[in-house]
């Protein structure tokens, strides 16, 4: 080994799906105690290169350098003991057991409890990733979750790190602290491929970027020198646009007003609702802040209607009492709703479009004639969808699971939005969906707010929701804090809510 | 060299329909291998089951009077089946079709349009009654409806064993457990003059139909589809999952009850301990085989008859228990659901890899 040569190198990449391009000869190189960041829009191939760098698929073309030395990584084991650890964004963790538990239950060796323990504190101690290694994992928050996979990652003295998304599930406190440490870790000569689309963080932390799109390489750049439009124009490959909103000075009559509403628990780790209560008026778009797993779910169910409340004025929509009401209920009265999973829940994936819209546009959009569903009307309205929002699909007799995430998640945007709902309550609306398309669903959000409809839009993507919204309010275990003005609004502050610390008088909405 | 699965962009259309009729040439195929290995004559025993009683005239009607109550009951089970609920008891709620028609026909003592329909109903309502005990145990227990409605049927043998031993028996019948035959005016009439096709196969004939209609075009079709194949999408939808339930057990209960009502109305007549010949179970096999899908549902109910047909044909010509073709009606059930893979991946043959070990 030398130490000139490069980390790892990647030479020609190249991986085919069935029908799909994922890799298309990609370079990348990762210097030693570099961070470097791979960005691209979902669906560049970033995932793909990942996983072949970790050994999870294998290469169609090209060759991949380990300081200098040629190797076939092939399987995660082999990656491991090549020096490559990687942490997913999703955890795999065991949620009844205890850090330590689960940490033994990922070492490739069996390493006796006491030198286990020993280690992990050793770890913990010198990044100041601070757990306690007794504690069960149900009952940490998902920043500390996240440690527990990084110092899984680190017992393996890893000379390369992955980090897949980290910060998706965090609160900028957090992120800060996540920072803190993989500085740290580079300046002791490791380095970092730091996955993300988030582009101030890339610029924050990141000492090289390499850019992919549609598969193929497009520019390796120094974040520092670039502004993260110019970063965001390389991703997409063309101007980026603005949110277009005139100027609403006030907004109209309340629409949606949610008092005192309480959903009890799923299980002894599933969130409920406690005593949820705010305003949404006409014009407004309202967002609800929060790190993932706070209740956002059950929100989102109970204002659809899928979980009712016993208390009929809990939900109110144009002064009409719908607590208790089911979803069809509720559609009739002009609420609809988006959830966060696309497949299995928004959409069907083995059903046409024309088939999907029939599914929560049947009754307002007049495809049920004496319990006959009229496919034709159904067709006509998934063609509109479909031309409205530049859904890239074959027609409506497509696959909803033929679609791209971005594509489908515009179709079911779209069935909601050309209902022309009073109010529309959507979660995680840009959740997997290209820049492109994020910007054409948030557009749609902003006019049919100008219509006079009220908007709920739920996130985890803070930057999502400060761009959108007019008010936001942040839940952290099922409690929402009081709504704040997004202009006036510090992110420190909402940070701070959605750690679980709330201010003065802030557990309760005005 | 190995073989892959390879997921498809889109299920095959063209796998959907040919994995049932390959099923049915594997099965032919096996059967003449294993025969021929066993010292019968596998192309005989093969042809005679599965190929004289579609060639052979004269076989024509029995084919077509067992394929009736296979189809009835396996457009029913298809739509709980479709939303993922399993309904494994119809033999059971068969059995009470036919004990309740036989109760209506025993009690009025008289015939008549009338009674036949008023039969016919309570054949109908007692399948939806024996199918409504596994849905109440389902949805406020969360009683398995497999095992719930399975155990049914042998409670259900148990009551007509009671019945046609005790109660029902027929006082000149010889001491016979058996009922008393229908009056000739309670019977189905005959279709086809000098043949013993009733009214029941037009029925089975029609109920495809009624049943394509509405699974494809009507809201409650489109709600059992919805239900089965996302859940979480029906509930978003506003479609009921408890409905759903509900509904798909009781058509299944139903449509089984018709069959037992038409099966003993219009060919049997009476009630013996040999009344239960297993439709109920093989009716399963049809419904997969079908895709669950109701003209499916009559082709395949037809491919099963003649396999029970063409079973008793084998048992005088080359000596084969006419169970044979209970052995080859699970093994067309054991086929569909193995190939149904191919309808979602496609098999791939790929040279292995190069074995290289990392870190070299």
């Amino acid at each position: 080994m030398t130490s000139a040569a490069p980390r790892l190198q990647l030479t020609g990449i190249t991986k085919r799906f069935p029908g799909v391009l994922a890799n298309d000869h990609v370079d990348l190189t990762v210097l030693p105690g570099e961070i470097h960041a791979l960005l691209g829009e979902n669906g560049a191939g970033k995932s793909t290169l990942v996983k072949m760098i970790y050994g999870i698929m294998q290469p169609d073309e090209g060759s991949i350098r380990w300081n200098g030395l040629p190797v076939v990584v092939t399987s995660p084991k082999a990656a491991r003991r090549l020096g490559i650890g990687m942490v997913f964004q999703h955890f795999s963790l065991f949620e009844a057991l205890t850090v330590m538990e689960n940490i033994a239950l990922g070492m490739d060796a069996m390493v006796p409890a006491r030198e286990l323990e020993a280690k992990i504190t050793a770890v913990m101690a010198q990044y100041g990733l601070m757990l306690d290694p007794g504690r069960v994992v149900a009952t940490l928050s998902v920043g500390e979750r996240q440690r527990i996979e990084i110092v899984r990652a680190l017992l393996l003295n890893p000379e390369l790190l992955i980090m897949d998304e980290p910060t998706s599930v965090l609160t900028p406190q957090e992120v800060e602290q996540l920072f803190v440490v993989l500085r740290q870790l580079a300046s002791e000569g490791r380095s970092i491929l730091y996955i993300s689309h988030k582009l101030h963080e890339i610029k924050a932390l990141c000492d090289t970027a390499t850019i992919l799109r549609g598969g193929k390489w497009v520019d390796a750049c120094d974040p520092k020198q670039e502004s993260s439009r110019s970063m965001a124009e390389k991703m997409i490959g063309g101007n980026l646009k603005d949110i277009q909103r005139g100027k609403v000075a006030s907004f109209g009559a309340e629409k949606l007003v949610v008092t005192g509403l309480s959903i009890p628990g799923d299980g002894p780790f599933g969130t409920a609702l406690k005593d949820i209560s705010f305003r949404v008026r006409a014009g407004e778009i309202f967002g609800i802040a929060g790190v993932a797993g706070n209740g956002q779910n059950a929100l989102l169910l109970a204002l659809s209607g899928e979980e009712v409340a016993k208390d009929h004025a809990a939900v109110t929509v144009d002064g009409v009492k719908v607590g208790h009401m089911p979803a069809k209920a509720r559609r009739l009265q002009g609420m609809a709703s988006v959830p966060e999973e696309r497949n299995g829940h928004a959409a069907v994936p083995v059903f046409t479009l024309a088939d999907n819209a029939v599914l929560t546009a049947r009754d307002r959009m007049g495809m049920v004639r004496m319990g006959l569903i009229d496919s034709s009307m159904a067709r006509t309205y998934a063609g509109e969808v479909i031309e409205a929002f530049a859904v890239k699909a074959t027609g409506p007799g497509a696959f909803a699971e033929s679609l791209s995430g971005g594509n489908l998640q515009k179709f079911i945007m779209g069935r909601e939005i050309l209902q022309k709902p009073q109010v529309l309550v959507v979660s995680q609306p840009t959740w997997g969906v290209d820049a492109g398309a994020a910007a054409a669903i948030h557009q749609a959000l902003v006019d049919l707010a100008a219509e006079g409809s009220a908007i709920v839009v739920i996130s985890q993507d803070l930057d999502e929701l400060l761009a959108l919204c007019d008010t936001l309010a942040v839940i952290n275990e099922g409690r929402l804090s009081a709504p704040m003005k997004v202009s006036e609004a510090k992110i420190e502050e909402i940070g701070l809510l959605m750690g679980g610390i709330h201010g003065e008088g802030a557990s309760h909405a005005a | 060299m190995r073989l892959k699965l390879e997921k498809r962009q889109e299920p095959s259309l063209l796998m959907l329909v040919m994995t049932p009729i390959l099923s049915v040439v594997l099965t032919m195929l096996i059967g003449i291998v294993v025969f021929d290995a066993i010292g019968i004559d596998g192309m005989r025993a093969v042809t005679d089951i599965f190929l004289t009683p579609i060639l052979a005239s004269y076989k024509w009607q029995d084919v077509a009077v067992k394929a009736a109550p296979l189809v009835i009951i396996a457009l029913g089970l298809s739509v709980g089946n479709r939303a993922n609920v399993w309904n494994i008891g119809a033999e059971g709620q068969y059995i009470l079709g036919a004990i309740c028609a036989a109760a209506v026909g025993l009690g009025t003592g008289s015939g008549g349009v009338l009674v036949i329909l008023a039969m016919i109903l309570a054949g109908m309502a007692g399948g939806t009654v024996w199918a409504a005990a596994p849905a109440v145990l389902k949805l406020r227990f969360r009683v398995n409806e497999i095992l719930s409605s399975l155990m049914l049927t042998y409670v259900a043998l148990q009551v007509l064993n009671y019945l046609v031993s005790g109660p029902w028996k027929d006082p000149n019948g010889r001491n016979f457990p058996a009922t008393a035959p229908l009056l000739p005016d309670q019977m189905l009439p005959i279709l086809v003059p000098g043949t013993t096709i009733h009214l029941g196969v037009l029925i089975a004939l029609i109920l495809p139909f009624l049943f394509w209609g509405i699974m494809s075009r009507s809201v409650f079709g489109y709600q059992i589809r919805v239900v089965g194949a996302a859940p979480n999408a029906a509930a978003h939808g506003g479609f009921e999952a408890r409905q759903t339930i509900w509904a798909s057990m009781l058509i299944g209960g139903a449509m089984a009850g018709l069959a037992g009502a038409l099966e003993f109305t219009g060919i049997l007549h009476k009630i013996d301990l040999g009344f239960p010949s297993g439709y109920g179970f093989t009716a399963i096999i049809v419904s997969f085989l079908g895709r669950l899908h109701p003209i499916g549902c009559l082709i395949a109910g037809i491919v099963l008859a003649v396999t029970s047909v063409g079973g008793q044909l084998a048992k005088t010509t080359v000596h084969i228990p006419d169970s044979t073709a209970g052995i080859f009606q699970a093994m067309m059930l054991f086929f569909i659901l193995a190939s149904d893979i191919l309808v979602r991946y496609r098999v791939r043959v790929v040279r292995s890899p190069k074995a290289v070990v990392a870190g070299e």
